[in-house]
């Protein structure tokens, strides 16, 4: 290789920009509509959620003593109601949304993190280590959630991330398995060896070549793992594990509607509505993303 | 001569997403009873769509224009019904990958007399009787013991076998083979055509062969149509075409056959690698006590390689000679010494490996699977120099990109690009230019062509050929393909099951091979025909 070749005074960054997997996969997602109308639509949610509770005249727990218990009202800004301590309902759900909504973040983020890493570590080196990895995870698997959060509770007192800390130890062991099998497949393939015979590192190998390669799958997982945790969130809370009053969530305002729900049904519903389409919409941008990730252009 | 089957007028075009694509343009050809026609083309020319459009068989998007006759009748207008009864009884087909073309849960007896079952109402014992027949037609040995096996307990060769034995269940009149031989052995390969040539006078069967191997047609077929983008460009009798091919087309296909030898390296050279005693084992089952099982792949081999040389390592598939090219760049573990310029390597790790991995480099045979599809090829190219030239910036790097993308004769413009966008011999181009870049003195080449088109594969060659004259580099050529190997190598090790069988100058070995499975495999490649022509 001559370094006095004369096309190396051709400028840098002059060549056109190939098409990554990465951008040919948006661009289909952005032709599925049902996936980006779910887009928009949790981007909507999410900024509701955030921006809500300032622009509305209500506080998280200030009572309204002239209205317990009432519908839908425009009458002192009640639009979806209140509930029997008279709170008003709009104003809590959006709260509750962004418990429900970080919770969701963090611990699939956790997951994700260590599933990932975990996962391609286990698998990439194989044999003993992979073996060890793997019987810890498996034991992990054995504990009993409820158990493990109530023992929790027990020696930390109630506290959000804790919440959050349970559910991520628990969610990132399917990431673990899945990212392994991938890992599995993917270090056989001829460009891992061909780093090898180049003496890259095991380390870059894992992250320039296995990760990068394994993403795929693991995107997808990542959204259905979203409404999973939101649901286990609803679950403690419902179970009166989860937030503590008078924060809230949207678990916690479905189980405080239940009880209602003969004499003040939109206390249910209210709730239930914000919570089933944010699952629908993450399953329908699972499923989006997982038709535009099909690896049929490789 | 009444024709059997006739394409008139065939096209077929694909409703893709990105707007229609025709595949086949105004193809017509004709079979007549107990003939052969051949569809030669090299891979995207059409002629597998084709034959399963004559099949039926077009997936979804595909429309399908023109007629096709089959004993006069229009099979692109009769009802799908219909259509079932003519597939497997009247026309019946065999494909490429013996692998993945049976069903692995179900007894190979159980899948060929489905068939008799499903046309020729055969049940019981008769059915039976009948798959034994058929199994010692094709060759199977011990028809009574493998009509109860898997698929999995018989090897390519045999499979193949199965699926003809399937095929012929119903004395078809027709027979489409699509590729039945391109993933086998050279010996296999010669063993499978006889068969069906044996079995096509037999029963006086017409046969539908596509392929890219022109050397198979010339053996084979009477009637030759080669296909390219879609369109027959030229027909007419296998001979008339071969001897006199009047399309530049065709003229390019029959040129594409690897000519030329190396140019000896002088003599004196010193000795680049030698490997003594190399064995390479791999568990099959671990226990915690007791003796684990080991298979052999590579069973103690010794070889010197001097700067400059080429060395073709040759074998059919599982003789161990990629395992052997692996361990020699410490890319498995092995035992025996390995030496590069006097210096043992054998016992490095993987830091001590570190510094060398610059001067030993390697090809690999799948263009497709050797670059990561997530990185761009600059990227790809230049990961290299970011493990053994620390020092270079970001423009120091890209200039290298550059150069060495100009050495394998790709446009440094495409560096931003990602592998996908690439044919297969652009990928490979790829694939050598990551080698290339860090200046390597051994290269060791696993098939690197054997994945291409012929066409595409003589213009590999000349390229690697090249190099290496430029460069003064020595390779370690590994290849099933002993044209290949010809034309690059200076010695050549003949490998089967783990052990060298023969070894010496490559002109010894191609002329005048001692050993009979040397001459075996020679035969099979149709090399004798390849020299004369």
């Amino acid at each position: 290789m001559t370094t006095d070749n004369s096309s190396i005074t051709a400028p840098p960054g002059a060549a056109p920009v190939g098409e990554s997997l990465g951008r040919d996969a948006w661009r289909r997602l952005t032709q599925n509509r049902a996936a980006m109308a779910s887009l928009a639509l949790l981007v909507l949610i999410v900024i509701v959620c955030v921006a809500g509770p300032w622009l509305l005249p209500w506080g998280l727990a200030e009572v309204d003593w002239n209205a317990f218990g009432t519908g839908p009202t425009l009458e002192g800004a009640h639009y979806l109601g209140t509930d029997a301590n008279g709170r008003d309902l709009l104003t809590r759900v959006l709260y509750g949304g962004r418990v429900s909504l970080s919770v969701a973040l963090v611990a699939s983020f956790v997951s994700l993190v260590i599933g990932v890493l975990y996962g391609a570590i286990s698998g990439y080196v194989g044999g003993r280590t992979d073996n060890l990895m793997m019987r810890f995870v498996d034991i992990m698997y054995s504990l009993p959630f409820m158990f493990l959060v109530i023992l929790l509770m027990v020696v930390f007192g109630r506290n959000i991330f804790l919440i959050y800390a349970a559910i991520g130890a628990v969610e990132w062991l399917d990431m673990a398995r899945i990212v392994r099998g991938q890992t599995l497949a993917l270090k056989r393939r001829e460009y891992i060896e061909a780093a090898h015979a180049l003496g890259v590192r095991d380390s870059k190998i894992v992250t320039r070549h296995l990760i990068p390669n394994a993403i795929g799958p693991v995107i997808v997982y990542v959204t259905l793992t979203v409404p999973k945790v939101i649901l286990l969130e609803s679950f403690l809370s419902f179970l009166g594990l989860g937030v503590q009053e008078p924060l809230t969530s949207w678990g916690v305002l479905i189980s405080e509607g239940v009880d209602m729900m003969e004499s003040a049904p939109w206390m249910l519903l209210v709730p239930s509505a914000f919570l089933a389409v944010t699952l629908f919409c993450l399953n329908f941008l699972g499923d989006g993303l997982r038709d535009a990730l099909d690896p049929r252009t490789r | 001569m009444s024709a059997l089957l006739e394409v008139d007028k065939l096209s077929v075009t694909f409703q893709l997403p990105t707007g229609p694509v025709m595949a086949v343009k105004d193809v017509s050809f004709s079979i007549a009873e107990s003939e052969t026609l051949a569809l030669v083309g090299e891979s995207g020319s059409g002629k597998s769509v084709t034959s399963t459009a004559t099949m039926r068989l077009l997936p979804e998007l595909a429309r399908a224009t023109g007629a096709i006759r089959f004993n006069g009748e229009n099979l692109l207008e009769v009802t799908p019904r219909h259509m079932c009864r003519v597939r497997g009884n009247d026309i019946s087909m065999i494909f490429q990958e013996p692998m993945t073309s049976l069903n692995p849960l179900h007894r190979i007896g159980r899948q060929i007399g489905e068939v008799l079952t499903k046309h020729k109402q055969l049940k019981g014992s008769a059915n039976r009787q009948r798959v034994l027949e058929l199994l010692n037609q094709v060759g199977i040995p011990e028809p009574k013991r493998r009509i109860d096996s898997y698929p999995y307990e018989l090897s390519g060769g045999q499979r193949q076998r199965v699926m003809i034995a399937m095929a012929l269940a119903c004395e078809p009149k027709l027979l489409i083979a699509d590729e039945p031989t391109t993933a086998l052995d050279v010996t296999v390969q010669a063993q499978i055509l006889d068969l069906l040539k044996s079995l096509q006078a037999q029963y006086g069967m017409a046969i539908l062969f596509i392929t890219h191997d022109l050397s198979i047609v010339r053996h084979f077929a009477d009637h030759v149509a080669v296909m390219r983008y879609g369109e027959v460009v030229e027909s007419g009798r296998t001979l008339e075409v071969f001897d006199n091919p009047r399309h530049d087309y065709t003229r390019m296909l029959l040129d594409a056959i690897p000519r030329g030898r190396k140019e000896p390296a002088p003599a004196d050279a010193p000795v680049l690698m030698s490997g003594r005693d190399i064995k390479v084992r791999f568990p099959l089952k671990k226990r915690l006590f007791g003796k684990s099982e080991y298979f052999e792949a590579v069973r103690g081999i010794d070889l010197s390689i001097r700067r400059g040389e080429t060395l073709g390592i040759v074998g059919e598939s599982g003789s161990g000679k990629s395992t052997l090219g692996r361990a020699l760049l410490r890319l498995l573990k092995s035992e025996g010494d390995i030496r590069f310029e006097e210096a043992d390597i054998s016992g490095l790790d993987k830091s001590g490996m570190r510094p060398l991995r610059s001067r030993l480099q390697v090809v690999f045979q799948d263009p497709f699977g050797s670059l990561s599809p997530r990185m761009t090829v600059g990227d790809i190219i230049s990961e290299g120099l970011k493990v053994h030239h620390p020092e270079m910036n970001r423009r120091q790097r890209e200039a290298e990109v550059i150069a060495a993308l100009e050495e394998v004769a790709l446009d440094p413009a495409m560096r931003n690009r990602y592998p996908h966008e690439f044919s297969g011999g652009q990928r490979q181009r790829i694939a050598i230019a990551r080698a290339l870049i860090l200046k390597p003195e051994l290269l060791l080449l696993d098939e690197p062509t054997s994945a291409l088109d012929r066409s595409v594969q003589v213009r590999v060659i000349d390229l690697l050929r090249d190099l290496q004259k430029k460069h003064g580099l020595t390779y370690l050529f590994i290849s099933h393909d002993l044209s290949v190997v010809r034309a690059l190598s200076d010695h050549v090790l003949v490998m089967k099951e783990g052990r060298v069988i023969e070894q010496g100058p490559s002109e010894t070995i191609f002329s005048n091979p001692r050993e009979p499975y040397t001459q075996a495999l020679l035969k099979a490649a149709f090399l004798e025909n390849e020299v004369a022509a």
